[in-house]
């Protein structure tokens, strides 16, 4: 597996060239060269905005199918509040978990509860017992993680080193099956239903673990026509019982929520990649230090406004708050079972999270200072306005990969006239 | 070891112009961080311009700073043009500030700044003539 493996793929059939991802994309990973976009691996952060915003989706995730559940004797399904969020909240939980069995689980289980594990254990070990740098960050989500990794490694520091809500849960119910039901641990598979393609990327190129117990990631809004026909075949039943919530739990899918269930005076939570910079940004300048913990999102809401989803954001967030509230929330587990999972070792990250170099113009500090005059010189004699029509998103990017002989300058359509102009009157 | 190629950049800072407060700190630190500079250095060279910034902006009637990078360090040259600075140990001390209500409700005036500055650089300096104006001078080296 190269280091690189990115959910996010670009299918050039159906790329007609637009530029209309290049501007998107937090980490400037996308150019548009000979008519097609292609992304930097090096760069990207498999946030998603490129699927969001392409008009052709050309921009795909690379996510399992439910064809590949049958490779596994016996198969569980994982299901976030994100899923909830797609149906009107009148069909009841158990409906919805019911109805993803019927895509061909053996089990599902609701997420939620392992939510609530990662929040006694943030709250009574990481935040009461003060074993992390304040203010605390602890992210659920992927790509914040990355972009911690490349942009502010300085904040790793700060991050809650526990595994996500997914993977306490992978856990937990595969460890169980496997002894309970008498399985080998190779015949039962794990599938999360996921919003999102970071996720994916999550579970193949591991961050902080060697080993991720989830063995697959369905994609939301592939099954979401199967799972509303079955939520129709299930409509004349009264309720379906049996399965675990929390109200608590349910929570963690629209931003606020974790930072609410550790019960946290002095929270920050803030959603949607940009908005995300911003704050990271004072961090780095040793700002927000009165902050205890910090929530931070990729998309806007929190998953439920995930690329991989069908409805409407926020409608999805109106409806995950409305569950949680009118759902049961069990006691949280107490100081001494999360001592026991610390010491376990069971949930916390056993790979050292190394920063990743932001690719710079050189690797040799010296050169890269030559190149950043001649990209000076270059960026004079382009027009400075950031039209996009390069391929690169700003001038200066397009300078940049200029020096570093990966354009032309007359790929820049106002050099090209200018050029023209001058063989003319030549 | 300086090979003579340098990279240098300049911004004029207005005075009360806090729409644009730390826009010079953040386009620093991308220019950094495209030379390949290690992120702790680049973090304090980052601290160092923010709080240059906000002092041109908030204490005196305006200025500009100017960042010299070379292969062995980091120059920052904060200068403006007056009051300048009457008791300069003073100034330095923590948590001595004259910043005025209004610019304390805005969430600075801690006194924290100049000292911050000094902790993030490895020379440090300040000249100030009364009436004239402040330029403070900080030098970061690049070791790796
Ligand atoms: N460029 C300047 N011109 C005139 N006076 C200055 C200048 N910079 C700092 N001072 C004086 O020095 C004092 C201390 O500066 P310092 O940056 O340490 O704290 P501050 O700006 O008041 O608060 P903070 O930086 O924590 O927001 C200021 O209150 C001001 O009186
Ligand atoms: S997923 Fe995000 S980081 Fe990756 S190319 Fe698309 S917009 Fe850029
Ligand atoms: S916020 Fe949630 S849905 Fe969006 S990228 Fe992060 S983990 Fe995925
Ligand atoms: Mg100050």
């Amino acid at each position: 597996m190269n280091g690189y493996f990115h959910s996010v793929v670009l299918s050039e059939d159906s790329c007609k060239g637009c530029t209309h991802c290049i501007k998107r994309c937090p980490t400037e990973a996308i150019r548009v060269r000979d008519r097609k976009a292609s992304i930097s691996g090096e760069r990207c952060i498999d946030c998603g905005e490129c699927i969001r915003v392409c008009p052709y989706h050309a921009q795909k995730a690379v996510t399992d199918d439910l064809e590949d559940i049958k490779k596994y004797k016996y198969r569980i399904a994982l299901v976030p509040p994100a899923v909830h969020g797609q149906f009107d909240t009148g069909i009841g939980l158990g409906k919805i978990l019911k109805a993803v069995e019927m895509l061909g689980f053996d089990e599902a289980y609701d997420i939620s509860p392992y939510c609530d594990i990662a929040s006694a254990i943030i709250q009574k070990y990481y935040l009461e017992e003060e074993k992390i740098t304040r203010p605390a960050i602890y992210s659920d989500c992927p790509v914040i993680i990355r972009l911690i990794q490349l942009r502010y490694p300085d904040l790793l520091e700060n991050v809650i080193p526990l595994v996500s809500p997914m993977e306490i849960a992978a856990r937990l119910i595969k460890t169980d099956t496997v002894s309970k039901k008498n399985f080998k641990r190779e015949d039962v598979g794990v599938f999360y239903l996921t919003p999102c393609p970071a996720r994916v990327t999550s579970v193949r190129v591991l961050i902080g673990l060697s080993f991720a117990y989830t063995d697959g990631l369905i994609s939301i809004r592939k099954i979401f026509g199967s799972l509303s026909k079955n939520l129709g075949e299930l409509q004349s039943l009264e309720k379906v019982e049996g399965y675990e919530f929390s109200g608590r739990g349910l929570k963690w899918g629209i931003i606020g929520g974790q930072s609410q269930s550790i019960v946290s005076k002095n929270y920050l939570a803030v959603d949607g990649i940009e908005n995300v910079i911003n704050v990271f940004e004072e961090l780095e300048l040793g700002k927000l230090k009165n902050m205890d913990f910090v929530e931070a999102y990729a998309c806007t809401g929190g998953c439920v406004g995930g690329p991989l989803l069908v409805e409407n954001a926020f409608v999805a967030k109106t409806r995950v708050k409305h569950l949680a509230d009118t759902t049961h929330s069990p006691k949280l587990i107490g100081k001494e079972k999360v001592k026991e999972f610390i010491e376990a070792g069971l949930f916390t990250w056993t790979e050292e999270i190394k920063p990743k170099k932001m690719v710079s113009l050189d690797p040799n500090i010296g050169k890269a200072i030559q190149k950043m005059e001649k990209v000076e010189e270059i960026l004079k004699k382009l027009p400075g306005i950031d039209c996009g029509s390069c391929g690169a998103p700003t001038c200066r990017a397009l300078a940049e990969d200029i020096v570093n002989g990966r354009a032309r300058e007359v790929d820049c359509v106002f050099r090209l006239r200018e050029k023209i102009n001058e063989i003319d009157r030549g | 070891m300086s090979t003579g190629d340098m990279v240098k950049l300049n911004y004029s800072v207005n005075i009360e112009d806090f729409a644009k407060a730390g826009d010079i700190s953040s386009n620093t630190k991308k220019v950094l961080k495209k030379l390949g500079i290690p992120s702790d250095i680049t973090r304090r060279a980052a601290i160092v311009t923010y709080e240059a910034e906000m002092n041109i902006i908030i204490h005196s009637s305006g200025g500009e700073i100017i960042v010299n990078i070379d292969t062995a360090k980091i120059e920052i040259i904060a200068r403006d043009y007056g009051p300048g600075i009457p008791d300069i140990d003073r100034a330095m001390q923590k948590g001595y500030s004259t910043a005025s209500d209004h610019v304390r409700e805005l969430g600075f005036g801690a006194g924290m700044g100049l000292p911050n500055m000094k902790r993030c650089s490895d020379g440090f300096l300040i000249e100030s003539q009364k009436g004239k104006g402040t330029t403070v001078t900080s030098t970061i080296h690049i070791h790796n």
